[in-house]
């Protein structure tokens, strides 16, 4: 399944020892606040999607809540795209980034 | 209006012939959207299938390609489960019964109904229900608004009852 990663252009300067590639940053899957979704189906969808506990599902939806975002979960970017894939097929409203 | 409840472990809820009709109509309109009338500009389904990433079109597109059909394939499925499992007859309420899976197709369509009417509705962060109600009511109480409004906040109830149910 899904999305071609795009090829890296390779980087002009050599980046700060501390910095880790742009290459090489894993991926994060975000969900971001929507007026309609309740607060206790978005909690009940990230315990279904990822198997979180009751505790983590209910502080990322709080995080959407308050924070309009939240990252739900980070990896390879087909597993992000997944994940993005299944949260649509629930309603949330979920993009695929660079962590 | 119906609640659900969990019997036996089963999803219970008895329903008005109104409230059959209203359901109907709303899964109804779903499947429209994602068959007949798919159109990828209307921003009901720019809300169901969001741009998975908003500043790379050629990504989007993509990734559409491989995951859009079984998305949308999934989304009638599911919308299919509030039709199948209502009562027969449109002119007599009658009860629901639903196992844990079909439960989850119907929360999921609930869902998406209340997301494709709360665009159209245009409903905010901001927006109070009730006022929004007294409003509308206000200006004409036959709007298609008001009936509009009624069935957004009646899909909320029935949604977070039967997640109520499912989660107890």
């Amino acid at each position: 399944m899904g999305g071609m990663a795009a090829p890296q252009v390779a980087p002009v300067e050599t980046p700060a020892t501390e910095e880790v590639p742009v290459s090489d940053r894993p991926w994060v899957t975000i969900v971001w606040d929507d007026p309609v979704n309740l607060m206790t189906y978005v909690t009940w969808v990230f315990q279904k999607c990822f198997g979180y506990s009751r505790e983590k599902a209910e502080r990322l939806m709080l995080d959407v809540h308050h924070k309009g975002k939240a990252v739900v979960s980070s990896g390879a970017r087909e597993r992000m795209e997944h994940d993005a894939s299944q949260l649509h097929a629930y309603g949330l409203w979920a993009t695929v980034d660079r962590s | 209006m119906s609640m659900f409840r969990c019997q036996g472990g089963r999803y219970v809820a008895t329903f008005a012939v109104d409230e059959v009709r209203v359901l109907r109509k709303v899964a109804s309109e779903v499947v429209g959207l994602l068959t007949d009338g798919f159109d990828h500009t209307d921003p009901v389904v720019g809300r169901l299938f969001p741009d998975v990433y908003p500043d790379d079109t050629a990504s989007t597109v993509e990734f559409r390609r491989y995951t859009e059909g079984d998305l949308k394939t999934a989304k009638i499925d599911q919308a299919g489960a509030i039709l199948a499992a209502l009562p027969d007859s449109a002119e007599a309420g009658g009860e629901v019964r639903l196992d844990a899976e079909a439960a989850e197709a119907w929360l999921r369509a609930l869902n998406d109904a209340r997301l494709a009417m709360g665009v159209r509705l245009d409903i905010s962060d901001g927006t109070d229900l009730g006022e929004e109600l007294d409003e509308a009511v206000a200006a004409d109480p036959t709007s298609s608004r008001v009936f509009q409004l009624s069935v957004y906040a009646y899909l909320g109830y029935l949604q977070e009852s039967l997640l109520n149910a499912l989660i107890d």
